[in-house]
């Protein structure tokens, strides 16, 4: 199997899905100067450079899908997607069903977040929980190359606009990826590491670190078992319950803060259908609910790293435990 | 300017003119804390028919909160949109969008957007279709705004778009007065949208948007301009808001005399006036088709109210495709 890059896994994904389907048309601030060989190979009128406005850029990907075209719009940092809230999320949100169903919204907005690059809060905000928050969109955050192009491809090929939220930490780490037209099905988690004692949730950059954190439990003579969400809306509560019910114990890991946030949700949804099988309360291990600082420091410390998730669910698992 | 040679066109504009003022005047009617509330386009009448009487049917609209007139003037069936504002499920969208987001894809009206500036924002999105080969050859994208979308950033954001990538935009600037409650010369410093527009460099024309003679040949001319260059063009109708932003309104923040003067100057009357002196319409057939639109809007609001309200079901059905 091919070793790529995260970013390579994108770049294959958006030429394959371009050379598949002449709908697909990608267009951003620097999507032509960027992407040379996606412009050299589909032409001006399908790769294209825009002005640095979002909202007319979000509002242009929505106008065309909803006429036919399956727009990809590189809106590049989280944080500039709310410039372009009202396109996403009162436009391409809602106008399908404002509309009793007269269109439909086959877009795919890409946008980088996550600590690593020392940016700051106007770069760097996890807000993906925004958009879970609203109606009709999807959200996907995946955490490995080759998911990164599958979930890119089955994005570009859903009917609905699909916000694919890339963690900039990731952007260079290479990782197996298939050849072939594999796609990563929207609103189906993965077990990628498998456990009995405790069930460890989570997306994006910190499902690495979870995985950390399993080896760190595996020598403490704890079996985590660890779930990738990676599309976040929809959800696939049906693999965190069947986990969770295996092991009585859950830990919701995000880089994201903590209120309202994804691992609220997952806390909730645990607690709604699987109280019975909880041997201890549902824990959430995530960022700080404070702007990102720039510093490499204050940027890694909020970041849920290794030891605090393994410190998180050992102390679930000894809670449970402990004589009556 | 000549007045327009075809006197079949001139009374079925001024009829068209009519059936809008008879539609926003009987669901005013009707407005109250439990009814339907609209934004009416009373007083704007020309500038919908003026326009949308130009377009071709591969030509796109898209509309904002005051929709009414553009729908009629396209050929909207009164009965389901006078349903869809009551929220009945054989409306447009089947009663989800009430009165603020009205779309018929089969007449070419799309994504309306209650959003002020929303519907800029799309506009440039389905002329890029159009020019991509997803609509109709040669069709045009044209959208209604007011001068309070031009106070949104959006819309200089969408024209430069428009010019930049030759997008095929007719953008209609229905200029009447009237930002929501607030007047239009407390934030604007000019009396034209056009005057801050020019420095985009798209042609632009102010037209009284009063003269429904004068709007349809300015937008005949637009449409051509687009047609043959591929570019946008700007077009501002100078009108008023003759009745509230949203029913029912009071007014009481209106002066009287302002409000007198516009109505002086009202459309329908305008023209009803021009076409009995020209001889193009007598009294006996004015009478005749004021009888007729009121037995539209009779028929209009007997098919709404006798329409069912949308099953619960519904509640959650069109939120994903």
């Amino acid at each position: 199997m091919q070793q790529l890059t995260v970013l390579e896994a994108v770049d294959q994904a958006l030429a394959e899905e371009m050379r598949r389907d002449p709908r697909v048309l990608m267009f951003g601030e620097g999507a032509a100067t960027k992407r040379q060989a996606l412009l050299k190979e589909f032409g001006a009128a399908r790769v294209r450079n825009t002005p640095l406005a979002e909202g007319i850029i979000a509002g242009t990907a929505a106008g065309a899908a909803a006429m036919g075209l399956r727009p990809v719009v590189d809106l590049l940092f989280a944080p500039f997607l709310t410039l372009a809230m009202d396109a996403i999320v009162n436009s391409a949100g809602k106008l399908r069903y404002l509309s009793g169903g007269q269109f439909s919204f086959p877009m795919v907005v890409l946008t980088m977040t996550g600590a690593g690059w020392g940016v700051g809060a106007q770069h760097n905000h996890n807000l993906e929980a925004m958009f879970v928050h609203a109606p009709g969109l999807k959200v996907v955050m995946p955490s490995s190359a080759a998911d990164f192009k599958g979930l890119l491809k089955a994005a570009i090929r859903d009917d609905n606009p699909v916000m694919f939220f890339m963690d900039l930490a990731l952007a260079h780490v290479p990782g197996p990826v298939p050849q072939d037209e594999r796609l990563v099905p929207l609103g189906k988690a993965a077990v990628v590491h498998g456990g009995s004692d405790v069930t460890l949730v989570s997306y994006g950059k910190t499902v690495g670190h979870c995985l950390q954190a399993a080896r760190l439990l595996q020598a403490q003579g704890v079996s985590a078992e660890v779930v990738d969400l990676r599309s976040l809306k929809p959800i696939d509560h049906a693999t965190v319950l069947a986990s969770v019910r295996k092991t009585g114990h859950a830990v919701v890991v995000h880089e994201a803060g903590p209120m309202c946030g994804v691992g609220a949700e997952v806390a909730a949804v645990v607690a709604e259908q699987a109280f019975d099988a909880l041997r201890a309360p549902v824990r959430r291990v995530t960022g700080p609910d404070a702007p990102a600082a720039a510093s490499w420091v204050l940027e890694q410390a909020a970041v849920p790293q290794a030891e605090a998730i393994a410190a998180a669910a050992a102390h679930s698992v000894r809670r449970s435990a402990l004589p009556a | 300017m000549p007045p327009l040679d075809d006197p079949v066109l001139r009374v079925s504009l001024l009829e068209t003119m009519m059936l809008i003022r008879a539609h926003e005047e009987r669901l005013a009617s009707l407005a109250s804390p439990t009814a339907p509330g609209t934004c009416t386009a009373v007083g704007q009448e020309a500038a919908a028919v003026g326009v949308v009487r130009a377009l071709q049917a591969r030509d796109r609209i898209l509309t904002n909160h005051r929709s009414a007139g553009h729908l009629l003037a396209r050929g909207a069936d009164a009965g389901r949109l006078m349903a869809e504002v009551m929220g009945r499920a054989d409306g447009y969208c089947k009663g989800k969008s009430g009165s603020l987001h009205v779309s018929a894809s089969e007449l070419g009206v799309v994504l309306t957007s209650t959003i002020v500036g929303g519907e800029l924002s799309l506009a440039t999105g389905v002329a890029l279709a159009q020019t991509m080969g997803q609509l109709p050859e040669g069709g045009l994208t044209a959208v209604f705004f007011g001068d309070g979308a031009a106070c949104e950033g959006i819309f200089h954001e969408s024209i430069n778009l428009a010019v930049m990538w030759r997008l095929p935009v007719l953008y209609v600037c229905e200029n009447n007065q009237w930002q929501a409650f607030v007047r239009r010369d407390e934030t604007m410093p000019v009396q034209h949208v056009a005057q801050w527009v020019q420095g985009h460099g798209i042609v632009t024309k102010v037209v009284d948007g009063n003269d429904v003679e004068a709007v349809h040949r300015a937008a005949l001319e637009a449409a051509e301009y687009i047609r043959s260059t591929g570019r946008p063009c700007f077009l501002e109708l100078t009108t008023y808001r003759q009745r509230g932003h949203f029913e029912p309104d009071d007014q009481a923040y209106v002066e009287a005399d302002e409000l007198a003067a516009w109505k002086r100057r009202d459309p329908i009357g305008l023209y009803t006036e021009r076409l009995l002196a020209a001889g193009v319409l007598t009294a006996g057939e004015l009478s005749h088709l004021q009888q007729r639109v009121t037995a539209v809007i009779d028929a209009a609001l007997d098919f709404a109210q006798n329409s069912p309200w949308p099953d619960q079901h519904e509640l959650t059905t069109d939120v994903y495709a």
